[in-house]
């Protein structure tokens, strides 16, 4: 629950001395209610002050880091169950399971394929974040040996066995592997293993109430950066216990729920997996874990991921202006579209797929599609017209000549007039820009 | 028990509607759809009642379609010109709940067919399937007003469900609804606030609150499945908090949607990083119906049969767990 500025006011020196450079105690306090200020601004806070102000003002889910340096994956951190709310922060990290029977080779290859996974989406590269070795027959310590060489991401690693996990831990040095997992069987060996090795923990409850007893048991030990798996390995009981965890966490402010989840993709093939997978992934997983490793399924396990995560209040933008695709000159031709990432980089990836070289021009509509701005007149002849005017195309090309989104063809009568360029309509979908180029360009403008 | 299960105390549930009537009822499909009636959110079984679970409707083009891609085409090239055969094959070999015909043929800028015509394709399908009927029109509204009466007529008594409302035009499909004792569908542009106009002014008609689908507009995994889907997850949560005018069931377009990117098909000579086409576009298909699925959808309309298999043993997995 939020503090109330009258709870933090009881809490300080209230001597007014003005040192956290508010006049007043209360004032101050207020400040701190709305997050505008933080307590170790007040130099006279007392330390059960500040203990009791930190504990209920916590983030009901905390944030945990997985390995360490640039490829670190931060998880949880969570504070709403509806991304319409607020957003989700922290994309759920995506881990590859090796299985450590697998060959020196093998498993060589699966990781650096894992690492070198990447997608283009939206202007940005999507990349997977996490290897999981799964110790089936006992040699965790030396895949762990192998994968600290080859892998540039960081560790999950899975074993019931201390000693397994011990030598893992040993090979991996200061690499902040994370721990999978404490149960009831080995807890107190794993638990002074995460100790031992400051390393983030997985605690596994084969239920709920399991689970609840060995967290709480992991917050007495003083472990901090725990992970959470509820035991569940049926999808229906997965999505309940998700659910149950969360709510816990963020509505109850539950303290050993308050830890991100790891899942796990089930199935018999490919499909189910992926079916599994985007449950996960729109239902709370801080981890996914999948020995899926192609193209297909990551693609999609990756989109998945970006569509959950992305803020519902701001679409992801290009700044408007003349954006250049290959080496234009002043004979290439001109292509109209919106500022919404999507659709920009839609367009630029098919226009680049077809090796035409182009110009540009992008309109500012606020970050949304073509029809949705010209559905919300965001996209009109004149706002078009005058991004037209204003972003210096004029200079850059030998005749007015400029391409329409098929979608909005009605625009085209009404921006000829706006601006004084010949309009040419192209295809609904950007895909056919290449065919379009090829077969229709040069014969539609021969009429201008 | 040492964890408190966390329990919303929803005030309300979703209304039920029931698609299809019987001979007793006064139609011939030999199967009505019953969807709707859920007390929480999407399979929390620990929580509340999930008394009907989530359809599949597969999609039926009166013409034969263009474009295509071949891993979806080829199961359907044999039947396509026919969407009697279409929609036979359809519910006998894939095992559609029911079905969704897409009135494609009107639109004035393609073949333009008449409302006899279309009226004439709606009984063929009817005499073909026993399964219940979505009729969908052409999406030029000045030109579903006019073959939507006709159509409407065509399964008089069948209770099928008509599409679609807008907010900008909802009398004439409603009047023919009302008329011929079928069922609508709402439609809104991914706008709850329009959403619940519609519903009103379509109630305002007389149109039963168990007789109306709401459609908020869909996109695709990659392109807008995440504004579809927080609107899907905040109209059930409207719902389950008593909102009246938000209660009823909802439908999702996967099927067009997913098969018109172009992760689905585009050749892998062109997007080799994205792997093999063959099972691509499946597994686009699936994904964004899982999310639906997830987000509250009660009808799904999808497309190719082995995705549509795929959703459906999720269905069946999804509805068949037990409170933990
Ligand atoms: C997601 C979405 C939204 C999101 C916004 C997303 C965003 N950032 O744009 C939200 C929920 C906010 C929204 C709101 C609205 N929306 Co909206 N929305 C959609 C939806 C589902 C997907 C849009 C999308 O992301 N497409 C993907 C991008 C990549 O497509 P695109 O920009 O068109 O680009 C493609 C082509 O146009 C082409 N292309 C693009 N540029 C170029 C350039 C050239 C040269 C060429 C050749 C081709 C080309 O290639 C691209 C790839 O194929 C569509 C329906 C649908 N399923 O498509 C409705 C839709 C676009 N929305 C619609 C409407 C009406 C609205 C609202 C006005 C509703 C309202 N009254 O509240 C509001 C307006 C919001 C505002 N005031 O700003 C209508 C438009 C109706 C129409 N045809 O006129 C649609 C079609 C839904 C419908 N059927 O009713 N919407
Ligand atoms: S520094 Fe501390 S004691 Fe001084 S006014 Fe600010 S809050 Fe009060």
């Amino acid at each position: 629950m939020a503090l109330t500025a009258m709870d933090i006011y009881k809490q300080l020196p209230k001597t007014n001395c003005g040192d956290c450079g508010i006049p007043t105690c209360l004032a101050f306090a207020m400040k701190l209610a709305q997050g505008q200020a933080s307590l170790d601004e007040c130099p006279h806070v007392t330390e059960e002050a500040t203990a009791a102000l930190e504990g209920s003002s916590a983030p009901p889910m905390k944030t945990v880091t997985i390995g360490t340096g640039d490829n670190a994956l931060q998880i949880g951190g969570q504070t709403v169950l509806f991304r319409h709310e607020e957003t989700f922060h922290n994309p759920c990290g995506i881990a590859i399971q090796v299985n450590t029977s697998l060959s020196e080779e093998e498993t060589r290859e699966r990781i650096t394929t894992a690492c070198k996974t990447e997608f283009d989406r939206v202007g940005m590269m999507f990349d997977l974040d996490l290897i999981a070795l799964n110790d089936d027959d006992g040699s965790l310590p030396q895949a762990a040996q192998l994968a600290t060489e080859v892998s540039t991401l960081p560790l999950v690693l899975m074993s019931d066995d201390p000693g397994s996990m011990h030598g893992a831990l040993e090979a991996c040095g200061d690499g902040r592997p994370l721990i999978y997992a404490a149960g009831a069987d080995n807890f107190d060996e794993m638990a002074a293993l995460a100790k031992e090795f400051d390393c983030p923990l997985v605690i596994r409850g084969q239920n709920l109430d399991e689970l609840y007893e060995l967290s709480e048991k992991a917050g007495e030990a003083g472990l901090e950066d725990l992970v959470l798996d509820s035991g569940a390995r049926e999808l229906n009981a997965v999505l309940q216990n998700q659910t149950i965890v969360e709510r816990a966490a963020i509505n109850e402010k539950v303290k050993p729920m308050g830890f991100p989840t790891i899942g796990f993709t089930i199935g018999n093939n490919e499909v189910e997996k992926i079916i599994s997978a985007s449950e996960l992934i729109a239902k709370y997983a801080g981890i996914v874990v999948t020995d899926l490793l192609t193209r297909n399924a990551l693609l999609t396990m990756v989109t998945a991921r970006l569509n959950i995560y992305t803020d519902p209040q701001k679409p992801i933008q290009v700044e408007s202006g003349v954006y250049e695709i290959g080496e234009p000159d002043e004979t290439s031709p001109v292509l109209i579209t919106t500022n919404f990432s999507l659709t920009y980089y839609t367009v630029e990836a098919d226009t680049s797929a077809g090796n035409i070289d182009a110009w540009v021009v992008v309109v500012d509509t606020e970050g949304t599609s073509v029809l949705t701005a010209w559905a919300a007149e965001d996209f009109t002849a004149e706002t078009i017209a005058k991004t037209i005017e204003e972003c210096g195309i004029e200079e850059k090309v030998a005749n007015k000549i400029a391409v329409l989104p098929g979608g909005v063809a009605v625009l085209s009568g009404e921006l000829e007039e706006a601006s004084g360029w010949n309009i040419v309509v192209g295809p609904r979908e950007s895909a056919g820009i290449p065919t379009f180029f090829k077969t229709e360009y040069e014969e539609r403008i021969a009429q201008f | 028990m040492p964890l408190t299960i966390p329990k919303e105390r929803w005030t309300a549930e979703v209304q039920t509607a029931t698609i299809g009537a019987t001979e007793e009822e006064g139609g011939t499909r030999t199967s009505t759809i019953t969807i709707g009636g859920e007390q929480t959110l999407p399979f929390l079984h620990f929580e509340g009642e999930t008394p009907n679970r989530p359809v599949i409707a597969m999609e039926v083009l009166d013409e034969t379609p263009t474009g295509w891609p071949e891993p979806l085409a080829r199961h359907y090239e044999d039947v396509w010109d026919d969407p009697a055969a279409w929609a036979q094959k359809a519910v006998e070999q894939f095992g559609a709940d029911l079905i969704c015909l897409r009135l494609v043929s009107a639109n004035p800028d393609g073949s333009n067919a008449s409302a006899d015509q279309c009226a004439e394709t709606i009984q063929s399908v009817l005499e073909a399937v026993g399964v219940p009927l979505i009729i969908w029109g052409c999406d030029n509204d000045e030109k579903d007003n006019e073959i939507m009466p006709f159509c409407s007529q065509a399964g008089s008594g069948e209770r099928c469900v008509l599409g679609s409302a807008t907010e900008d035009n909802y009398k004439t499909i409603c009047a023919s609804a009302l008329a011929d004792g079928h069922l609508i569908i709402n439609q809104s542009p991914l706008d709850i606030n329009i959403q619940k106009q519609v519903n009103i002014l379509v109630t305002d008609m007389g149109m039963d609150l168990g007789d109306i689908i709401m459609y908020q507009v869909t996109g695709s995994l990659g392109y807008g499945v995440e504004y579809a889907y927080s609107i899907l997850e905040r109209t059930r949560l409207a719902a389950l908090d008593g909102d009246k005018m938000l209660q009823m069931p909802m439908l999702s377009i996967v099927g067009s949607e997913a098969w018109r990117v172009k992760e689905a098909w585009q050749p892998e000579e062109d997007a080799p990083e994205w792997g093999p086409l063959e099972k691509r576009g499946i597994i686009w298909e699936v994904a964004t119906a899982t999310l639906f699925l997830h987000a509250a959808t009660d009808i799904l309309v999808m497309r190719h049969p082995e995705a549509v298999a795929y959703v459906r043993d999720h269905i069946d997995e999804m509805m068949s767990g037990q409170p933990v």
